[in-house]
């Protein structure tokens, strides 16, 4: 088992992702640096983490969707390797083109820092399986730009197609359909909002992150 | 800095009195030129030098076991065990924040943390002291949204969560609010970095952004009083670069980790002046700088307004001989700007370059340790008598009492503010403003250890008593921590008061000194970094003396740790410690009888200790997962706040109606809640410690009640206890 997580200029939870998906998962997790083009070999796992990629000073993400590294990122989901994107990994997730939709301003135009109650959308994709008969999951969420929307069109393929993965029980920030997370249509890229890599032992308030890391290298 | 002025005109502009600018002709035997006058005068400013200060800051206890580095360097250092060292550091920036909040407060955040990367520390923990004016002040919301604003837009950008903190409301703090940051961080004890220049002959490194206009003389505004004019001192405040600034740590602990580095200096207040100056002073040894080299943001920038820019997110180093390289090559993987601008040498001397000539050559020793210092006459605070609580009426509407006490505005909610900070990033946080309880608590990184973090100050027990106050302030702080079941090892203090000037306000620094010391010593708390904020004063009326403690403990072991959100139905409340009625200054009189006199609870400090000793080890021994401290608002308030936090009704013993809101609202000291579900046991326990303990009520159903005296229920307490915030801000 072997993960990775890229680490941009101004990624704050890179550290975090790290430490989650080791105790999580017991796998081995190398960081690769933003401007490096290749990746580790045989990798089962990549995370994208949270934070503020060159301080969200365009778009949030916007930047870092354009690093060199991303390109191994997309070859390598391609290749149907499982990659997470977290908070502002969702973010340049969506800015890269790997995820669709776009994260507004939160409706409150407010950072909002807290525990989410999230419903597990679709409990049958690699990032959900360990949940089993756990529909309801508590993770803590911190984002300005939240907010997830997307067209008619494509919202009614998400619903449809089962790419939401998470929702909000009680939306905190005004997302459509209340949407926490999405996955693509091959199911292999997850981004959501809410953090797993702060929740992934009882005493951070929630060990329901683990369950997720360990449920996408179980289905490597 | 106009030529029509003689120098000695400009002094004054600068800050500097007529006596002042004597000492430096005398010092320079010659006219300084308007860089070295600039340069004099923030070196000699009250935020650089201590100079009202310093004589009384010396009383503080800053030794002990732990201590591995007490005040004068960036920040304090504490030994916490098996080779780790905390790093920690509280410091104002009180005046930038009342002019531009947002920037004010958001470099506020900026400028501590630098104090304690400074030093090789990962920043891991932010807390913020706040004090606004009247809720009704027609300033009080712009102010609160964008100092929440800045702190939050600086923290959760770098990635550093924000635990804990404290806010009150009071019209003392209409003209000048107070914003206080402290910063905690986690290093080695064998890898910690002073700014000390180690010899000659070695370059000195500029790393960071580059140095613009910003802040010119920021370090001079903070040391004088506000008048009508302040706003128009808005170009004094400094603009913060929260991504610049997470790139400038992590380009710092890289550094570090290579070995490159002598010694190093964040550019804060009066930046590359204080900084160079310093780093030189400390070493002993002279500097000479290139004015030319300097990164520059601007074109056309004079010496004098380089040397006394307060642009944010920038580091000075001295490195290793043939170290150059390892520097330039992180600099550049993290983006940052950075030049060797000059080396250390053996005069003496500040020596400065600029288009070829010689700008400033004066000598360290005044600027460095030979600044003014002065005792200024003071006169005993006059001080309120003890109330008599027999003298104070009981309230007309119980229930309208309690709730004007837990929902007033210091009492009331203040999620509003704290969601708006990530206090969650490292995950490492087990205790935050949400979780209940009285310190923030965030695990030593890959350890079993924990670190707890608080805030303390009482302003109106200061106000009516700064020596008592002084010592309230500490013994709440410990208190606090103790609470969390931590051992309370060392603090911060952040000293916010009027024009030292003035008798009166320097009376009120000295006592509150005094009491603080005393605290310090009896509960072996020494004060291990610091920072003094003065002439916090508009047209001539000055705030509530407000003497901010920040505190540090150890746990050991991070799973005893308990909050006050743990209680369960069923279980009884136990009141550990003794109730004599001290109603002074109390909430209870403020709130529901409009009344601010009366003498502040007394602290009896080894009675504080003791009881606290016994707390902690019982928390220790797992016997209480329920606790919390008795400070503002008395039982009353304690009861309250662990009712919201456990979503568990309390009942209260009824007690005869006449002395029932002296035992409901007294504020005495050294008092701790606890709900258990064995009291005998735990009453035992604490009257063979000496120890006053007694049953004073039980967690039952979904009312906060008390006999006949009220019965709120507790959705309706939480509605308004969260309600008035969000209600201020909306207006």
């Amino acid at each position: 088992m072997s993960a990775a997580v890229i680490v941009f200029p101004g990624s704050n939870c890179d550290r975090d992702c790290k430490v989650a998906v080791e105790r999580s998962t017991g796998a081995r997790v190398d960081m690769v640096w933003h401007q490096d083009t290749t990746l580790p070999e045989g990798l089962d796992l990549i995370v994208l983490p949270g934070g503020f990629s060159y301080g969200d000073y365009l778009r949030c993400g916007a930047m870092a969707a354009q690093s060199p590294i991303m390109q191994a990122v997309k070859k390598a989901a391609d290749d149907g390797v499982a990659v997470v994107g977290i908070c502002n990994g969702f973010q340049i997730l969506c800015e890269a083109g790997m995820l669709p939709g776009a994260l507004l301003r939160n409706a409150g135009l407010k950072y909002v820092c807290k525990l989410v109650s999230l419903e597990v959308a679709n409990p049958n994709t690699r990032f959900t399986a360990g949940y089993q008969d756990q529909t309801e999951v508590i993770m803590t969420q911190g984002n300005g730009d939240g907010n997830f929307f997307a067209d008619a069109e494509t919202l009614a393929r998400l619903e449809g197609e089962g790419q939401v993965v998470f929702r909000y029980v009680d939306n905190p920030n005004g997302s459509v359909n209340s949407i926490a997370g999405i996955q693509n249509a091959r199911g292999n890229v997850l981004g959501m909002m809410p953090h797993p890599d702060r929740a992934f032992e009882a005493e951070l308030g929630s060990a329901d992150g683990a369950t997720l890391f360990r449920s996408v290298l179980d289905a490597a | 800095m106009s030529a029509s002025k003689s120098m000695a005109e400009l002094a004054a502009e600068y800050g500097l009195s007529p006596a002042e600018y004597q000492v430096v002709l005398d010092r320079l035997g010659r006219e300084p030129n308007d860089v070295e006058l600039g340069v004099f005068s923030v070196m000699w400013s009250e935020h650089c030098s201590y100079k009202s200060s310093k004589v009384h800051l010396g009383k503080f206890p800053t030794k002990g076991p732990r201590v591995i580095c007490g005040p004068g360097e960036n920040a304090g250092v504490i030994d916490i065990d098996d080779g780790d060292a905390c790093i920690f550091k509280m410091e104002s920036h009180n005046h930038p924040s009342y002019i531009e909040p947002y920037q004010g407060a958001a470099t506020g955040v900026g400028g501590i943390m630098r104090d304690v990367f400074t030093m090789g520390a990962r920043p891991v923990a932010l807390l913020n002291a706040l004090r606004f004016g009247d809720p009704e002040h027609e300033k009080t919301r712009r102010l609160v949204t964008g100092v929440v604003s800045g702190i939050g837009g600086y923290g959760n950008c770098v990635g550093v969560p924000t635990v804990a903190g404290e806010t009150n409301f009071h019209r003392g703090y209409n003209g000048n609010i107070l914003v206080n940051a402290m910063c905690v961080g986690l290093a080695r004890a064998d890898s910690i970095f002073y700014s000390a220049a180690p010899g000659p002959g070695l370059s000195v490194v500029y790393f960071g952004s580059k140095t613009g206009r910003d802040g010119i003389h920021g370090a001079t505004m903070s040391s004088a009083e506000f008048d009508d004019e302040s706003e128009s001192k808005r170009p004094t405040v400094q603009v913060g670069d929260p991504f610049a600034e997470k790139l400038l740590i992590e380009a710092t602990l890289e550094l570090m980790a290579s070995g490159a580095v002598a010694a190093i200096q964040d550019m804060g207040a009066a930046g590359l002046t204080s900084s160079s100056v310093e780093m030189a002073g400390k070493g002993g040894v002279g500097i000479e700088l290139d004015m030319d080299a300097v990164p520059q943001r601007e074109t056309g920038m004079t010496a004098y307004e380089m040397m006394l820019s307060e642009s944010q997110e920038r580091m000075l180093a001295v490195l290793k001989p043939g170290r150059e390289e390892d520097g330039y090559r992180i600099f550049k993987k993290w983006g940052l700007d950075a030049a060797v601008i000059g080396r250390t040498t053996d005069t003496g001397r500040l020596v400065l370059n600029h288009h070829g000539k010689v700008v400033c050559d004066v000598p360290l020793a005044p600027l460095f340790d030979d600044a003014p210092l002065y005792d200024r006459p003071w006169v005993q605070p006059e001080l309120h008598p003890r109330i008599d609580p027999k003298d104070v009426p009981a309230p007309d509407s119980w229930p309208d009492a309690v709730l004007n006490v837990v929902c007033c505005p210091d009492m009331a909610s203040k999620r509003w503010l704290w969601e708006q900070y990530d206090r969650h990033v490292m995950a490492d946080t087990l205790h935050d403003s949400a979780t209940g309880a009285d310190a923030g608590v965030v695990r030593v990184h890959g350890t079993d250890k924990g670190l707890a973090v608080t805030s303390d100050c009482t302003p109106r027990y200061v106000q009516n008593d700064p020596y008592e106050g002084g010592k309230q302030c500490v013994a709440e702080a410990w208190r606090n921590l103790t609470a969390v079941g931590s051992r309370p090892i060392a603090i911060t203090d952040n000293l916010n008061f009027g024009n030292p000037q003035r008798p009166e306000i320097m009376g009120q620094i000295v006592r509150a000194i005094d009491g603080m010391a005393e605290a310090c010593r009896v509960l072996d708390f020494p004060v291990v970094s610091g920072n003094v904020s003065l002439y916090n004063e508009t047209n001539g009326v000055a705030i509530p003396p407000t003497p901010t403690v920040g505190a540090v403990g150890l746990l050991p072991n991070y799973d005893v740790t308990v909050g006050f959100g743990g209680m369960a139905e069923g279980e009884t409340l136990v009141l550990i410690g003794e109730t004599r009625g001290e109603l002074g200054a109390s909430l209870y009189l403020r709130e529901v009888l409009g009344r601010e006199d009366g003498a502040p609870p007394p602290v009896d400090l080894a009675l504080e200790r003791k009881t606290g000793d016994f707390v902690r080890e019982r928390i220790e021994a797992g016997a209480l997962t329920c606790v919390h401290d008795l400070s503002d608002g008395g039982l009353i308030g304690a009861a309250a706040d662990i009712a919201l936090a456990s979503d568990c009704g309390i009942e209260l013993d009824a007690t005869s109606a006449e002395h029932a809101h002296i035992l409901l609202f007294a504020e005495d000291q050294a008092r701790y809640l606890v709900a258990v579900a064995d009291p005998s046991t735990l009453i035992a326990e604490a009257q063979a410690a000496g120890l006053h303990a007694s049953v004073v009520g039980r967690a039952r159903g979904r009312d906060f009640m008390s006999g006949d005296l009220f019965r709120i229920p507790l959705d309706h307490l939480r509605e308004m206890h969260e309600g008035w915030m969000p209600n201020l801000i909306q207006g």
